[in-house]
């Protein structure tokens, strides 16, 4: 069985087949460098990114009052808290570690660097805030 | 009324902005920075994915943490900042500029400053800009308005989603909007490549399984209170063949179709501005055709990675504070972009000391050759392993290729085959 990548490990993206041989092993050809071999490996074997997102404040905006009295959410009194992985995370599961993600809320102040999920799905990656909001 | 004295003052607070006040406060001199949000660090709050950083601090991080970083050392420093101000004008009082910025806060601020450097940024074109017909329905967005929307304020914008144009911010924003629920039904790009980097088609578009439809052009949209779907057309050979033409259904568009620098200000204080990139001519001191204005970041030109933003901004900075003590260069040669070349920028050069060159090309190769002549000798010859339009090309042109530009009219001319 065979597998068609782009290389994306620098911008001469190059045009990679992916061949699996018996025995769990793989061959990988058009790299026009070694690199184009490692990532079509980790990209075939375990395919991992980095997530990010954001998550709840649990509470009120506290932004700008506007004339109607509403509040008015704005860049220093944001209304979500953004957040990202310490390392790439295994690709089959993204989706359940955001829906994990969109049911916290960070409680305030939050600093930069806070850890808002620990240990994210049993991964030993975890997942921390990316700004400080007093 | 209040009015303030500085040395120097930046307009705009965002990384460029804040990398050229603490390069100008760093060397002694008073330094106010003037931003219109009510924070600092400009877009990259609300560009809270990764891959930023990589140069300047050797990690890969979100765009918050890039800004905060320098927020920090700004916060460190005796650099004055004032947010939620807007600058209204900039007017010549004497040897001095006076910025007239107003704010809710304080209302009418006067700053008056001997240097000013112009870190503005961009902002997107829209749907006037590329003219797409059709009726004016609800659900027409720039994705960086739906990415701050997302991001920061915490809404979504709709539910179904196309995206004209395959720039990066659209390419981000697929993948955004996928994590948020909504299903992206298509990247529409009229050109036969995509624009943005191939990394994003990769992590944005193919990760989720989002068709690209290249050399196609959007030319409707549905819909009356709000976008009910877009017709879209394919381009052979550069006729548009509407007996070929689809329709998407959809409750959202969101536009992705380039970046014009923000340069109303320096537009009306008199700067010049390069029609090749939409921002100032700048000499080899980035300094802009008035005197002690300078430009960094996406206000000089669009760039693609801020830690290149910062890099020239730091320069621009401490350029102003040469220019603020007196000193300037001694010698200029011209710069001009030859063939395959879009536009390079600064357009002058001191070819006394190491000069950093940014340019854009108009082709995509492989194994292209970079060619630099000086008044028609070849000085450098150069080969690049790929070159595309969405790469912004960077290199450096000192003394050793330089020094034999005798006279004041010699010209170099960069070129790409």
């Amino acid at each position: 069985m065979s597998q068609e990548l782009v290389c994306i490990t620098c911008p001469m993206g190059c045009h990679l087949t992916v061949e699996s041989l018996p025995g769990g092993e793989i061959q990988v050809s058009g790299n026009r460098c070694p690199r184009g071999a490692v990532y079509a490996r980790e990209e075939t074997l375990a395919p991992k990114r980095v997530v990010t997102a954001t998550c709840s404040l649990g509470r009120p905006c506290a932004g700008k009052a506007c004339a109607d009295g509403a509040h008015r959410e704005s860049l220093s009194a944001p209304r979500r808290v953004p957040c990202r992985t310490t390392a790439a995370f295994p690709k089959e599961s993204i989706d359940a570690l955001i829906g994990a993600l969109y049911a916290i809320e960070v409680p305030l102040p939050v600093k930069r660097g806070d850890v808002v999920l620990h240990d994210a799905l049993g991964t030993g990656i975890d997942v921390i805030a990316t700004r400080t909001i007093e | 009324m209040k009015e303030l004295s500085f040395d120097a003052a930046v307009i705009g607070g965002g990384a460029a902005g804040m990398a050229a006040a603490l390069e100008i406060s760093g060397r002694g001199l008073s330094c106010a920075v003037i931003e219109r949000e009510d924070g600092l660090g400009g877009i990259l709050m609300q560009c809270i994915h990764n891959g930023f950083g990589l140069i300047e601090f050797n990690e890969e991080l979100s765009g918050p943490e890039f800004a905060q970083r320098f927020e920090d050392r700004l916060k460190a420093s005796n650099i004055r900042a004032f947010c939620g101000a807007t600058v209204i004008e900039i007017e010549n009082q004497g040897d001095a500029k006076v910025i007239s910025c107003v704010s809710s806060a304080q209302g009418v601020v006067r700053i008056r400053a001997r240097a000013i450097v112009l870190a503005m940024g961009c902002r997107e074109r829209n749907r006037g800009n590329i003219r797409i017909p059709g009726s004016r329905p609800a659900g027409v967005f720039t994705a960086g308005l739906a990415q701050r929307l997302v991001n920061i304020e915490g809404y979504i914008p709709g539910k179904d989603v196309v995206i004209i144009g395959s720039g990066d911010i659209g390419l981000i924003m697929a993948r955004r909007m996928s994590w948020v629920g909504c299903k992206v039904h298509a990247v529409v790009e009229i050109l036969p490549y995509p624009s943005g980097l191939t990394r994003n088609i990769v992590q944005c578009l193919k990760d989720f399984g989002i068709p690209l439809y290249l050399s196609h052009l959007t030319t409707n949209i549905y819909g009356n209170d709000r976008v009910e779907g877009v017709e879209v057309t394919p381009i052979e050979n550069g006729a548009l063949m509407f007996e070929k033409s689809f329709r998407i259904p959809c409750d959202t568009v969101l536009l992705s179709v380039g970046l014009v620098p923000e340069n109303e200000l320096s537009r009306n204080f008199g700067v010049e501005i390069n029609p090749m990139t939409n921002g100032p001519w700048v000499d080899s001191t980035l300094m802009t055709s008035v005197p002690g204005v300078f430009a960094c970041g996406n206000v000089l030109h669009v760039h693609d990675l801020v830690d290149f933003v910062v890099e020239e901004a730091r320069r621009a900075g401490s350029f102003a504070a040469d220019w603020l003590s007196g000193k300037k260069p001694t010698k200029e040669i011209r710069v001009k972009a030859g063939s395959n070349v879009r536009y390079v920028t600064p357009s002058r050069l001191d070819p006394t000391r190491d000069n950093k060159l940014y340019m854009r090309t108009m082709i995509v190769k492989n194994d292209a050759l970079l060619e630099v002549k000086l008044d028609n000798k070849v000085v450098r010859s150069q080969k690049k392993n790929h070159v595309q339009p969405s790469e912004m090309i960077s290199f450096s042109l000192g003394p050793a290729e330089l020094a034999q530009a005798a006279t004041q009219d010699s010209t170099l001319e960069i070129s790409l085959q």
